[in-house]
């Protein structure tokens, strides 16, 4: 029988994935991707717990945490975009000064 | 039984398709990797009696916030990664991912896996419908952060728009 614990490991497991990521990659945008990952996998706990629980709280936080991620992806991209007018990349490498 | 076999299969392909994320050395196969990904999270919302939920995953974030990345990748015209990664900082990295996974393993083991309980069943989700139970919650019991969530997206708005403007 399925059961809750399938669900827990599965999201740990993405989670570490995109933790991963997260150190490795260089690429911004990369970065970026693996933190949605992250989130998702925090996504599949709350409507694991939620439906195990029967307590339906859990997935109205994942509407906020869907939410914080769509304005996260609009202001990140954006200061991404801006970032590239400045040097032409967007590898985390050449974001390490404050000043242009 | 089928249950399980269904379950291995959806997570084998959420967790290849994650793996590739990380992996991949363009960013558009990394994007497209990440739309598999949250497709097989959407397959896991429906197995967990959350039809609305699946449907808001795929709409939002296979839909709308991937379009944004893919769109952004486009725009500024990324090559593939030509410069090596670091022997080390790849092996420290992949050192506290395992870590990672202990720690988050290690509460599974210890923890009894119980909170505040609630009143919704399978039959009552059949009976009602998914979408009107939440929203009665998100409506009555959640109306405030439903309006900070309102303010927040406001911000994020304006936020762009002054950082991707050139000049205002």
């Amino acid at each position: 029988m399925l059961s809750l614990h399938h669900y827990l490991i599965l999201s740990g497991i993405l989670f570490s994935i995109g933790a991963l990521g997260v150190l490795i990659r260089r690429n911004a945008i990369v970065i970026f991707m693996c933190v949605e990952l992250m989130l998702n996998a925090v996504n599949l706990t709350f409507i694991a717990f939620s439906r195990y629980l029967g307590n339906i709280d859990g997935q109205i936080f994942v509407f906020f945490v869907m939410t914080v991620a769509a304005a996260e992806a609009a202001v990140g991209l954006a200061l991404m975009i801006a970032f590239y007018k400045n040097r032409e990349s967007i590898d985390v490498e050449d974001i390490n000064l404050m000043k242009l | 039984m089928p249950e399980i076999l269904f379950f291995s299969l959806v997570a084998g392909v959420a967790i290849i398709s994650s793996i590739l994320v990380v992996a991949m050395r363009n960013p558009i196969n990394c994007a497209l990797s990440l739309i598999m990904t949250f497709f097989c999270m959407a397959t896991l919302y429906v197995m967990l009696d959350a039809p609305f939920m699946a449907a808001t995953q795929v709409i939002v974030y296979a839909g709308a916030i991937m379009v944004l990345i893919v769109f952004v990748i486009m725009l500024l015209n990324m090559r593939t990664e030509t410069s090596k990664n670091y022997v080390h900082g790849v092996l420290v990295s992949c050192i506290v991912a395992v870590l990672t996974l202990f720690v988050i393993s290690g509460f599974l083991a210890k923890s009894p896996l119980t909170g505040a309980t609630g009143n919704m069943t399978p039959e009552l989700i059949t009976k009602v419908g998914h979408t009107e139970l939440i929203g009665q919650a998100m409506f009555t019991k959640f109306l405030l952060p439903f309006e900070v969530t309102s303010i927040l997206l406001l911000v994020a708005i304006v936020g762009s728009v002054i950082l991707a403007k050139r000049k205002l």
